[in-house]
């Protein structure tokens, strides 16, 4: 549940965040990505040595590419670096680690780790590049790779609408990777665009409950 | 490649689809069939990013900063379209739900093992969701054109480039020809246009049985 004193500033919300932690953000690019929070991050944080979990890594000067020109990122987990040429150029010079996730693979490592999962099987990655390193396993026939949950430290996400115990409702497209990774970090800190009563959004189109939400901050 | 080669393909590769699928398309080629569905709309189209029943390119005044395709285009959505998560999307995927990927490919074996994701060499930082497409779709229908940008043929007795997913296409469809995996095997089901049995031959680098019996008038 989020605090009883509202929202909070996003500085002080970002003050959560320490070197070397794992952070997650949400979004499909920039859509459904809490970019309040990540400005608060790039201007006011000096945590650095950072593992970000996101679908990508912002795009070049916006979103979490800001972070990325900041040299604070010391490794990214991500289905797809190159909607960012800048982040690719990075992991090609060495300035940051890459670990290259299937997006499927990438969504449901999440959510087991928000749902207490150790772990499972999916055929998807099996006999490619990115099963290196990973146990296989023979099921009915069919090679399937083992893939383990992905936990942060503090998850950043982002919906349309949050009530004032931290109940999310996103929007279209831009839930995406949002609810997942709010069930999957020590810390969740929501932005959100408006803030509303409790009772205001429909107990039915409640997409995240609030017992997720340790934070709520409003879009700037 | 000219515009005119990719709409045949994309538009042949349309020709696969059935009333009533769930179709995800892949960038490139694949992303011209809406064009050439004639606005009906007969198939349910998913994109991964959490859309089921997508519809055409918005105009100006419709324009959604939260709607957008898997690539980041703006959409918007039919009358009886749903939103979901990326794992919701992705069980969609995994679990058999969608009947057709179309996927655009670099090479396609005769196994029907599919490389579309990175070349020897370059960049290998971005696989979005193609793996999961792959091996989750009921039917994947490649369409590629039958040789590189440097003469190669695309589709060949063993991939060579980094593999997306081991024995998942079931129809290769090129500017000169379907390709079908049957048992094992790959057919030639049918030329397109005015393509020949030799010229197929010539492009393509594996060997194939010819069962052109569905041809259908173009």
């Amino acid at each position: 549940m989020a605090t009883a004193d509202g929202p909070i500033e996003p500085e002080e919300a970002v003050s959560a965040i320490r070197s070397g932690d794992t952070v997650m953000v949400g979004g499909f690019g920039l859509v459904g990505a809490p970019l309040t929070l990540i400005d608060a991050l790039v201007e006011s944080s000096d945590a650095d040595e950072l593992t970000i979990v996101s679908n990508n890594i912002g795009e070049p000067g916006r979103g979490l590419g800001k972070l990325l020109r900041q040299g604070r990122i010391k490794r990214g987990i991500s289905s797809y670096f190159t909607s960012n040429p800048e982040a690719v150029a990075a992991v090609n010079a060495d300035e940051i680690q890459a670990t290259l996730v299937p997006q499927g693979t990438f969504a449901e490592a999440i959510r087991a780790a928000g749902a207490g999962i150790a772990g499972f099987l999916t055929p998807v990655g099996a006999g490619t590049v990115l099963a290196e390193g990973k146990e296989e396993h023979v099921v009915d026939g069919v090679p399937h790779v083992l893939e383990r949950p992905i936990h942060a430290d503090v998850a950043l996400v982002y919906a349309a609408r949050g009530d004032e115990l931290g109940n999310l409702w996103y929007r279209r497209t831009a839930r995406n990777f949002n609810p997942l990774m709010a069930t999957a970090a020590r810390v969740t800190i929501a932005e959100v665009g408006e803030i509303v009563s409790a009772g205001e959004i429909d107990p039915e189109s409640v997409h995240t409950p609030h017992l997720y939400v340790d934070e709520l901050v409003l879009s700037r | 490649m000219t515009a005119d080669v990719k709409t045949s393909i994309a538009a042949r590769a349309a020709r696969e689809l059935r009333p009533g699928e769930v179709v995800n398309l892949g960038i490139g080629i694949p992303n011209l069939i809406p064009g050439l569905l004639g606005g009906a709309t007969n198939v349910f189209l998913h994109t991964e990013n959490g859309l089921l029943g997508v519809g055409p390119r918005p105009g100006e005044s419709e324009l959604d900063p939260d709607l957008i395709d898997a690539a980041k285009q703006p959409v918007t959505a039919l009358p009886g379209a749903a939103y979901f998560d990326s794992a919701q999307s992705f069980a969609m995927i995994r679990g058999g739900h969608i009947h057709v990927a179309v996927l655009g490919a670099l090479q396609v074996s005769i196994a029907g093992d599919i490389a579309n994701w990175a070349v020897p060499g370059k960049d290998v930082l971005g696989i979005g969701g193609a793996m999961d497409l792959a091996v989750g779709a009921r039917r994947v229908i490649v369409t590629m054109t039958a040789t590189s940008s440097t003469g190669e043929p695309k589709v060949v007795p063993e991939c060579t480039y980094p593999l997306t997913a081991l024995a998942a296409a079931d129809v290769v469809v090129t500017e000169l020809s379907v390709l079908r995996l049957r048992e094992g095997a790959l057919v030639l089901t049918e030329l397109l246009g005015d393509a020949t049995v030799d010229q197929v031959r010539a492009a393509t680098g594996a060997p194939f049985e010819i069962d052109l019996e569905d041809r259908r008038a173009a």
